[in-house]
């Protein structure tokens, strides 16, 4: 409860809103206590006086009564009455949402189509309807406007309590031989009720709205008696002539329920979980850039080379390091894999490359990505966004999830060519065609025109290939393309990812939690573990004679290809979480052959030949293993 | 897609017996003889009497809804009597006068709420953003009558780019021009809420949408950031838009009770108030009917303009 008062007050909006309507609440309350004018005493020789003029501090209206005094008292009453209709609609609506939620079955039904009814009708038109059955007044308005809430309130407690109905503990108070009330009273209501107080607080800046509405329109409080919007539709004849009559209780309306809306947002803010971490930010067109530090001189490894990558996650005051200082390359034709978990930092590295971490929270702090040795760290976004997909293509893990779902698949293609080259319309279809029939796409004149969700999973996976095939790139970056798809289907990318290499030329990054991939594909391969890199070398090597310890626990949790994320889990242990590294080796705490140097301080990456290991006790010395 | 929308219009038609249903219960709720109520307490008893049978209101409840209902089904609303003509012609007349400023109004606050909250996502947190989450946090806490009264003052009367109300010039030749000019005011002050209401869902779809894989995958094919935003992300964001447009229409509908209030608009919802304070029952009942029945029959058009927009609704 503090944190959430904390969190509303840092809201600075949220706060002037409290603040306004606090002030506004006391004023209406204190009302009777003030030295005002009476609010309905007539004084026609003082019409329509200008505000500020002596004795009327607000002026008058056009039967010369005192505004200043019927402001307050119509605040008064327009807030009154708002607050009486959300409760009676809040109390209503609750009482019938509960009584569907809990009973369910016919019940439920019978109530909610009711409710559903209730709803076709445009709003408005529902509480004229019960005002010309009842006839106009201010009660009878209140009565209508809740009325109209009351399905709002009944729906969404229903949802609310159906969740709660079955939970253990009403159960239990059931086998209990509690009656049905008694658990409604008891079980269920102490949990509705922080939900119904949070729908009244957003609702009830309508409900002020709507009964000003329905007084403006006469319908609602009667003469002499006035609240705002009454007084507001009495000032309307007088409008062009004296138009402070109008403004002044427009301005009171608009002043209550802006305040109320401030504050409702920030409620809502303050209660939203996903604001706090940082969730819903829109992450940028490319990823932020804050280097610190020298920029690395370009070695001349290949034509892409990573070095010294240190991209982070700023969430709120905490940096997680996601990529601890990363150095890769790969020539033209040769593939690279990397290995690790989830969390490992492998994808962030690969993502990194295009700027294309998700920013916000990330922010790449260090180190340089060069490709053909110009480095695109801090690359102006033109040039990154002519290089995406041109020089360097993604393939991403879940097709469902990658390929825009309500764009046929031939259209996609179609746009990833045309991002960089302008082409007809015929031509795209052709070339569309020609790519889908590049990787093995059966009838692909059919397939154009399919969407993503009526192809397979195999099939949308062979289009994700395609796309990235669409402008001749030169590396292709595959972060876990077969990972969701099922073995054999898995078996037949790799192949053709294979044979795409071969036959282009094209240098892969290929990324993968199963050893089993990178022994098929790979010429070298890179084991990542807590955003750095514990083991690189040629693959051949490294499966014959791992030294890292991680690596050999990684190798041994796979016998043969077709992983699926089970074999990994099997290490004991979790990797470390990544804004809070322990001292000296970050697998420490997992491996079997710790000593206690191991957590003395920073361990290197040591290379011999063209094999690299970062631990001070590896499986098989590093000299040994390099031959 | 045939079958789908006569599959939807006949699910309506259960929705519409509803609206008649809790219509006619409101009614029932009026205190005293409805006869009575309708002619006044100066009217002969022969009079009320007369008008008892006319009505049948002589007659049981649900025999009453019936014959009711029935006479609607065939377009007889019944007469007004305040107005001496059949219910039906006026509910037409005026219903067409509100379509014109809702439907204006409706546009208006679409294309505008979509506009603003898809420039607001794109640019999160920037001052863009701030000056429309303000603008639209105003734009939902003004009431739409004070509002329209105030554009009066300043559009109408100070600087009188407008007229100040009406649907047609009093003298002068009745053409679209004309029109457009009487309704630019009250079609914007129609639309304030809505828009705001529209660019604040649109805002949070577009950074719902923002975040999803898809978004990536069109970046790393190099598509340009303006293609990202309003071609990618805001045709998925439309899936969830589109429902609220539904329900925004609902409210443009009925706000314009207000608003043909305010601006002397010759539309259906001043024609209720006035049968209200008339105690012009029928008319009440027939312009209510009426108009739920022409909402659920556009929110049907939304529901078909939603699965001609999302291809993985089966239809
Ligand atoms: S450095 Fe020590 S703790 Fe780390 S992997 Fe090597 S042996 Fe294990």
């Amino acid at each position: 409860m503090i944190g959430f008062l904390k969190l509303l007050a840092r809201n600075r909006l949220a706060l002037a809103g409290g603040i306004v309507l606090f002030l506004v609440v006391v004023l209406a309350l204190v009302t009777p206590l003030l030295p005002l004018a009476e609010p309905n005493v007539t004084n026609t020789s003082a019409r329509f006086l200008r505000p500020f003029s002596d004795g009327a501090l607000m002026g008058t209206d056009h039967l010369g009564r005192d505004l200043l005094s019927r402001l307050l008292w119509g605040t008064r009453l327009s807030l009154a009455v708002g607050f009486a209709a959300a409760v009676v609609a809040a109390t209503l609506g609750a009482a019938i949402g509960i009584i569907a939620g809990f009973y369910g079955g016919r019940t439920d039904n019978l109530i909610m189509r009711g409710v559903d009814m209730l709803m076709a009708f445009p709003y408005i038109l529902l509480a004229l309807a019960i005002v010309a059955a009842l006839g106009p007044g201010l009660f009878n308005a209140l009565i209508a406007v809740a009325a109209v809430n009351v399905p709002f309130f009944a729906r969404n407690i229903r949802g609310i309590t159906v969740g709660i109905a079955h939970k253990e503990f009403v159960d239990a108070a059931r086998l209990a031989g509690l009656s049905n009330t008694k658990i409604i009273l008891t079980e269920i209501l102490p949990n509705v009720v922080p939900v119904i107080v949070i729908a009244m607080s957003t609702t009830i800046g309508w409900m002020i709205l709507e009964t000003a509405g329905l007084s403006f329109l006469g319908l609602g409080s009667q003469p002499p008696q006035a609240d705002l919007g009454s007084m507001l539709g009495e000032a309307r004849s007088a409008l062009i002539t004296n138009p402070h009559t109008s403004v002044v209780p427009g301005l009171m309306i608009l002043i209550i329920v802006m305040a109320i809306n401030l504050l409702g947002d920030g409620v809502r803010d303050a209660l939203d979980p996903r604001l706090k971490s940082g969730a819903l930010s829109r992450p940028m067109a490319s990823t932020m850039v804050r280097r610190q530090g020298p920029v690395p001189e370009p070695e001349g490894k290949g034509l892409l080379e990573v070095q010294e990558l240190q991209t982070q996650f700023h969430v709120r005051d905490r940096n997680y390091r996601a990529v601890g200082g990363v150095s890769l390359h790969v020539k033209p034709g040769e593939c690279l894999g990397i290995i690790g978990e989830s969390g490992s930092g492998k994808s962030v590295t690969v993502l990194s490359v295009m700027g294309l971490v998700a920013s916000p929270p990330g922010v790449i702090t260090g180190g340089a990505v060069r490709y053909d040795g110009a480095d695109l760290i801090g690359a102006p976004y033109r040039k990154l966004r002519e290089m995406r997909g041109r020089n360097v293509a993604y393939i991403f893990q879940d097709p469902q999830a990658t390929l825009h779902p309500l764009y046929r698949v031939g259209d996609q293609l179609k746009e990833a060519i045309r991002a960089h080259h302008g082409i007809g319309r015929d031509e795209g279809r052709a070339r569309a065609i020609e790519l889908l029939k590049a990787v093995r796409i059966p009838n692909p004149e059919q397939r154009l025109t399919d969407f993503p969700h009526e192809m397979s999973g195999g099939m949308r996976q062979r289009v994700g290939i395609a796309m990235a095939l669409a402008n001749d790139p030169d590396i292709i970056i595959a972060d876990e393309p077969t990972t969701a798809l099922d073995v054999t289907v898995q078996a037949q990318i790799l192949s053709l990812l294979d044979d795409l290499r071969r036959s282009r030329g094209l240098a892969i990054v290929f990324i993968t939690h199963d050893f089993g991939v990178v022994g098929q594909l790979c010429d070298r391969v890179a084991v990542m573990y807590a955003g750095r890199i514990v083991e690189e070398g040629p693959t051949q090597a490294v499966l014959e004679a791992p030294t890292h310890p991680y690596t050999a626990r990684l190798m041994a949790c796979v016998p043969e290809l077709g992983g699926g994320k089970r074999r990994l889990e099997a290490i004991p242990g979790l990797p470390p979480v990544v804004d809070n590294l322990p001292m000296g080796c970050a697998f420490a705490d997992r491996c079997d052959r710790v000593q206690a140097d191991c957590r003395k301080g920073e361990i290197v990456l040591e290379r011999q030949g063209a094999r690299a290991v970062r631990c001070l006790h590896p499986v098989t010395p590093l000299t040994e293993a390099a031959e | 897609m045939g079958r789908y929308v006569l599959r939807r219009l006949i699910s309506a038609v259960p929705v519409l017996l509803g609206i008649t249903v809790i219509v006619f219960a409101i009614m029932a709720l009026i205190p005293g003889d409805p006869a009575t109520a309708i002619l006044g307490s100066y009217a002969t008893p022969e009079n009320v009497e007369k008008l008892n049978r006319d009505l049948g209101l002589d007659k049981p409840l649900v025999a009453q809804y019936f014959i009711w209902l029935g006479n609607m089904v065939q377009g007889d609303f019944g007469t007004s009597f305040s107005l001496n003509r059949p219910v039906i012609d006026e509910v037409l007349e005026r219903f067409n006068a509100t379509l014109v400023l809702a439907g204006t109004a409706f546009v208006i606050c679409s294309v505008l709420g979509i506009a603003a909250g898809v420039v607001s996502a794109a640019n999160q947190y920037g001052w863009a953003d701030k000056a429309i989450t303000f603008v639209v946090l105003l734009g939902i806490s003004i009431p739409s009558f004070f509002l329209g009264m105030m554009m009066i003052l300043y559009f109408a009367v100070s600087l009188r780019w407008f007229p100040v109300s009406g649907m047609w010039p009093i003298y002068g030749t009745r053409d679209i021009w004309a029109l457009l000019d009487h309704l630019v005011l009250p079609a914007s002050a129609l639309a304030v809420v809505a828009t705001g209401v529209i660019a604040r869902l649109s805002r949070s779809a577009m950074l719902e949408v923002l975040r999803q894989d898809f978004i990536r995958t069109a970046r790393a094919k190099g598509v340009h950031e303006r293609g990202v935003i309003w071609r990618h992300a805001l045709r998925a964001a439309m899936v969830s838009i589109i429902p609220v447009l539904g329900i925004q229409a609902g409210f443009v509908l009925s706000g314009a009770v207000y608003i043909e209030i305010v601006f002397q608009w010759p539309g259906v919802g001043r024609m209720l108030v006035d049968a209200i304070l008339t105690r012009d029952i029928l008319l009440v009942q027939g312009g209510v009917v009426f108009v739920a029945a022409c909402y659920v029959m556009f929110n049907i058009v939304v529901d078909v303009a939603q699965s001609l927009l999302d291809p993985r609704i089966k239809t």
